[in-house]
């Protein structure tokens, strides 16, 4: 298949589960999806297009938190991106860990770092960060307030 | 027989970087292993968020010391991407020369490391003086002999002069004869072959499960590197071959990362010899918003770098993913049946460099054998000798 006929047939097979197809450049595709059809539309691209996970990216938007699935796929030089965009003050998501084990430590990093709950992760633990920090402080939320300048001055940072 | 737990870490002499390992072990067979990771994590990706464009190429070089390179070529790569440019052609062969030297020294060390934990301090001796002749070649090009400081988003610093050409080639030349020998004597020792092969297997299906990465993944048939599959730079200007090998174990790795040295020795000198003239910087002033994914074959794999601008002068976000954080995981299918003796080479196989992910060492235990980091090269070190007191060789 043809990059276009692949970009169609997604179109086509996923048109209930994509929100937003944007065609970038000739190397990048970004498609935004409805958060609950992820595991779908991940396993047809890992499975059944043969993608590789490069990894998944969370940001956060302020208004909400974003979280980019890249996946790249060698024989047509495309990478694709699936965004999901999450409630800010709940972040829960489908994990991907049980699709394939590549997403495991992404998503225990994306855990602890910006607060996202991974439903269904095997092993949900820090990955990180140190043992002593605090819970629910997420160094990557846009409201991140350091939370013990002293702690981290005696160390001698 | 109790299964008994061997801690590794978080300091050990074994590698360059803290990482704690438990190993649980049955009698000599390791049956489960767990990483804690994070004792080197410094907060770059937000550390880059307060810095400018620029600014940011520099802290994110000091990410790994030994594959400094690949990140910085990773980040322009994503910064080009936001806008979206291209950078002059010049450019792309002094920073395709740049990493390529990087992979020859990368390769080079771990090959040194391996032949110590092995047993092979000759190895070890050998193969860095090697390395040195490449430092010294980039101390040539860029200034520096590591942290070269050669990318900006839109081209590179410095240029390479036309007279330091000859000179470098030469130096390039002469570790030829030495990589040689040495190859020769990889793959015609007995010993080695006793050793390596068949441990530490990851199979191609496990390669891509995990999404495994760089040598590690073609040593066990997965034909994938960003410089053939998504080409930049001047990879798709310059004659080369990708290195795959079949069976994935410890011995391919060995294989794979000497045949690379070939090919990047071969990359490095056609591109001095077709250097282009022109500019060599585009000069970019302001980043509009936008994202950008930039990606780049370090010597241990893919680096993939993604950067979300929102107009200002300083990336909104910056994602960095570092190939051993792929390639790390992958030890719950490479060490688990395998000896503690051979452990130690099977983790060492995947050139792991924890400060870019975030190394290895012995907690106490409840089991009754404690085992020290040293106690772990020693017995590795003594089953190289076992092998060869059985095979006859002194």
């Amino acid at each position: 298949m043809t990059r276009e006929e692949i970009l169609n047939d997604l179109k086509k097979r996923f048109k209930n589960d994509i929100i937003d197809l944007l065609d970038k450049s000739p190397k990048r595709v970004y498609i935004e999806i409805k958060p609950e059809s992820l595991v779908k539309v991940a396993t047809y691209i890992f499975k059944d297009l043969e993608a590789r996970f490069n990894i998944a990216s969370g940001v956060d938007a302020r208004t909400h938190i974003e979280i980019l699935y890249h996946f790249s796929i060698e024989y047509l030089n495309v990478l694709i991106s699936l965004r999901v965009k999450l409630d800010r003050k709940n972040p829960a998501i489908d994990s991907l860990a049980q699709v394939f084990k590549g997403a495991n430590w992404i998503e225990r990093e994306m855990y602890e770092l910006l607060g996202i709950d991974f439903r269904g992760h095997p092993d949900l633990r820090r990955l990180l960060l140190a043992d002593e920090w605090p819970e629910g402080v997420y160094p990557l939320r846009s409201d991140y307030k350091e939370w013990d300048k002293k702690a981290i001055r005696d160390r001698g940072v | 027989m109790p299964k008994s737990v061997i801690p590794i870490g978080p300091y050990h002499p074994l590698q360059e970087e803290p990482e704690f390992f438990t190993l649980t072990v049955d009698g000599e067979t390791v049956v489960d292993i767990d990483v804690k990771v994070g004792y080197n994590h410094r907060g770059i990706e937000k550390l880059s968020e307060r810095r400018t464009f620029d600014q940011s190429t520099f802290v994110i070089e000091r990410i790994c010391g030994i594959c400094s390179t690949s990140h910085p070529f990773a980040y322009t790569r994503a910064v080009e991407d936001i806008i979206p440019v291209e950078v002059p052609e010049r450019a792309k062969y002094i920073r395709t020369i740049i990493a390529e030297g990087e992979r020859i020294h990368s390769h080079l060390l771990w090959l040194g490391l391996a032949g110590h934990f092995l047993g092979y301090n000759t190895v070890y001796m050998w193969v860095w003086k090697l390395r040195e002749e490449i430092l010294d070649v980039m101390e040539i090009l860029s200034g520096n002999r590591n942290n070269y400081a050669m990318f900006k988003p839109g081209g590179v610093r410095r240029d390479i002069k036309s007279e330091d050409i000859p000179l470098v080639i030469k130096k390039i030349d002469s570790i030829v004869p030495t990589l040689n020998r040495l190859k020769k004597a990889i793959l015609d020792d007995p010993v080695l072959h006793a050793r390596l092969k068949g441990i530490g297997i990851l199979t191609r299906e496990d390669a891509i499960d995990y999404g495994a990465l760089g040598p590690t993944s073609r040593a066990s048939g997965v034909a994938k590197d960003v410089r053939k599959d998504a080409p930049y730079g001047a990879y798709d200007k310059v004659e080369w071959d990708m290195i795959v090998t079949e069976t994935g174990d410890v011995f391919e790795k060995v294989i794979v990362r000497v045949l690379e040295v070939y090919e990047s020795i071969k990359i490095i000198k056609t591109c001095l010899l077709n250097l282009p003239e022109g500019e060599i910087d585009l000069n970019i002033k302001d980043i509009p918003p936008g994202e950008g994914i930039g990606s780049a074959e370090a010597p241990r794999g893919e680096t993939f770098h993604y950067v979300r601008s929102d107009g200002t002068n300083r990336p909104a976000r910056h994602k960095v993913r570092a190939p051993t954080f792929m390639n790390l995981p992958t030890f719950k299918v490479t060490v688990i049946g395998e000896t503690i003796s051979d452990a130690t080479i099977i983790l060492a196989a995947i050139d792991p460099c924890y400060c870019c992910t975030e190394r290895m060492a012995v907690r106490n235990t409840k089991g009754k054998k404690i085992y020290h980091g040293q106690d772990l090269i020693r017995l590795s070190q003594e089953k190289t000798e076992h092998i060869k007191r059985k095979m006859g060789i002194k």
